[in-house]
């Protein structure tokens, strides 16, 4: 027998599930139980598959008693999709809106929360560099899967998605050649060092750890739709205290601040961009 | 025509290539008072932000709009999947919104979509699956209909495009391959309504 979604009772698969997810954060402290529901049943349907088991119970025993098996379960679990420069008009409002006034700062912050695989990051090095302000900014960038880490601060990115970053560098007013930034090679690209000098990679989950340090500008795009409406005004919490004084937000073009229970702690400064700011 | 023996309190439409004609055949001709939320997915390029719910909210009797993470769903509205997002349905019926990686190739995925609706509404659900191009949407309704809910598929005939309803057709037992036409009377049918 084999993991078939349509022959799994329903309720034995949400009961499993909640006692997966209950086992993982006893013993490893990765905290999904607040994740939302749908988009998790469908990633364990996932890994139930490609991990070739034929229930959560075979999974979750296999997960408790191997380190190995939960970190194979975790690429499931936190799925990482990126690109370069996705929603072009964000990076653009970014580089006409929010770093003209970040550049009056001495010295910058800038968090980006739930980087996955890095792209985001190396995109906003570009800016900050394009825009002359990569040297005097720290950028931190975290995430709970530490594969993902990895690959973020290796900065090497198939080759064959080259082209589609270029447009979107291209989209959100790129200033040079996007080859500037890279080198080929082996079926890769790989990104030029100078933009990983500022950079600082760190495993921290908004489920369970606290603010680490006083931001500028934090960018957490598509992360926040994982979670429920608790997990969501944890997160805006953390982002709050960790802003100075009139500091930016940033999150993905279907995420918004304003239902949430720190909606009065923000302000917009660009709706269709999803840039906000603390009040 | 009585197809299903439970009155259903939702229904989810999937179409890819033709599906703007499709939809514009059927929205527009369920009336204002039509009881229950309608969820549609509709593939589109990823790049468009999604111009459906304005399109079709000046030619339908119901509101239409773009569905939003962690809103609850609204009774008698149409809801569209917003462009380059998978669309989920939560058991406690809000909304929820995914950037997983594409399913046949496409985000929105119309599976993705049905497969949680089903577990959110059960036998309580009806699902219709039009013309388009490729293969999604065949395994959605075929969880649709093993939770005991409605499974209806466009006539690959008339679709625009047939391989979406002949998947489907070819993979499980619609409850019935039905013109637009037919479609449309028979969604208003379930809520004892008549096709504007």
């Amino acid at each position: 027998m084999s993991f078939d979604p349509r022959l799994y009772p329903e309720r034995d698969f949400e009961i499993e599930l909640r006692l997966l997810i209950e086992a993982i954060y006893l013993k490893y402290n990765y905290d999904f139980r607040n994740y939302s529901p749908a988009s998790l049943k469908r990633r364990v349907q996932h890994a139930l598959v490609q991990l070739q088991c034929d229930t959560v119970s075979a999974l979750q025993d296999r997960v408790i008693h191997s380190q190995q098996h939960f970190s194979d379960l975790v690429q499931f679990l936190t799925v990482p999709v990126s690109e370069m420069f996705r929603d072009p008009a964000y990076f653009r409002a970014l580089r006409e809106q929010v770093l003209p006034v970040l550049a009056t700062y001495p010295s910058l912050k800038i968090w980006i929360a739930g980087c996955s695989t890095g792209e985001e990051v190396y995109s906003l090095a570009i800016l900050l560099h394009e825009e002359g302000l990569l040297e005097r900014s720290l950028i931190y960038a975290t995430d709970i899967n530490p594969r993902s880490l990895q690959r973020a601060e290796d900065g090497i990115y198939p080759v064959g998605q080259v082209q589609r970053f270029t447009s979107n560098y291209q989209a959100a007013g790129g200033k040079r050649a996007f080859s500037d930034y890279y080198t080929a090679a082996y079926g890769s690209a790989i990104f030029d060092r100078q933009l990983k000098k500022q950079m600082t990679f760190a495993d921290h989950s908004l489920a369970t750890d606290a603010v680490f340090t006083e931001t500028q500008l934090i960018s957490c795009r598509n992360v926040l739709i994982y979670f429920n409406r608790a997990l969501q005004d944890r997160a805006f919490g953390l982002f709050r205290d960790s802003l100075c004084h009139r500091g930016f937000l940033g999150l993905g073009s279907k995420e918004t601040v304003q239902f949430s229970a720190h909606a009065d702690d923000f302000e917009t400064l660009t709706r269709q961009e999803r840039i906000f700011r603390k009040r | 025509m009585k197809l299903l023996a439970h009155p259903i309190s939702a229904v989810v439409i999937g179409a890819s290539a033709g599906g703007v004609e499709a939809l514009l055949a059927l929205l527009p001709r369920l009336p204002i008072d039509y009881p229950y939320p309608v969820i549609v997915v509709l593939h589109l390029s990823e790049r468009e932000d999604s111009v459906l719910p304005r399109l079709f909210a000046a030619r339908t009797a119901m509101p239409v709009i773009e569905a939003r993470d962690k809103q609850p769903v609204r009774a008698g509205t149409i809801h569209f999947a917003p462009a380059g997002y998978h669309l989920l349905v939560e058991r406690d019926r809000h909304f929820a919104l995914s950037i997983d990686a594409p399913e046949h190739y496409s985000r929105p995925s119309i599976d993705v979509l049905f497969e949680s609706a089903a577990d959110a509404w059960g036998e309580h659900l009806a699902g219709v699956l039009l013309t388009g191009a490729n293969e999604d949407g065949a395994a959605g309704l075929a969880t649709i209909a093993a939770r005991g809910g409605l499974a209806l598929v466009q006539s690959p005939d008339e679709a625009v495009i047939a391989t979406m309803p002949q998947a489907a057709i070819d993979t499980m037992t619609p409850h019935a391959v039905l013109t637009l036409a037919e479609l449309t009377r028979t969604l208003c049918a379930l809520a004892g309504k008549e096709p504007l």
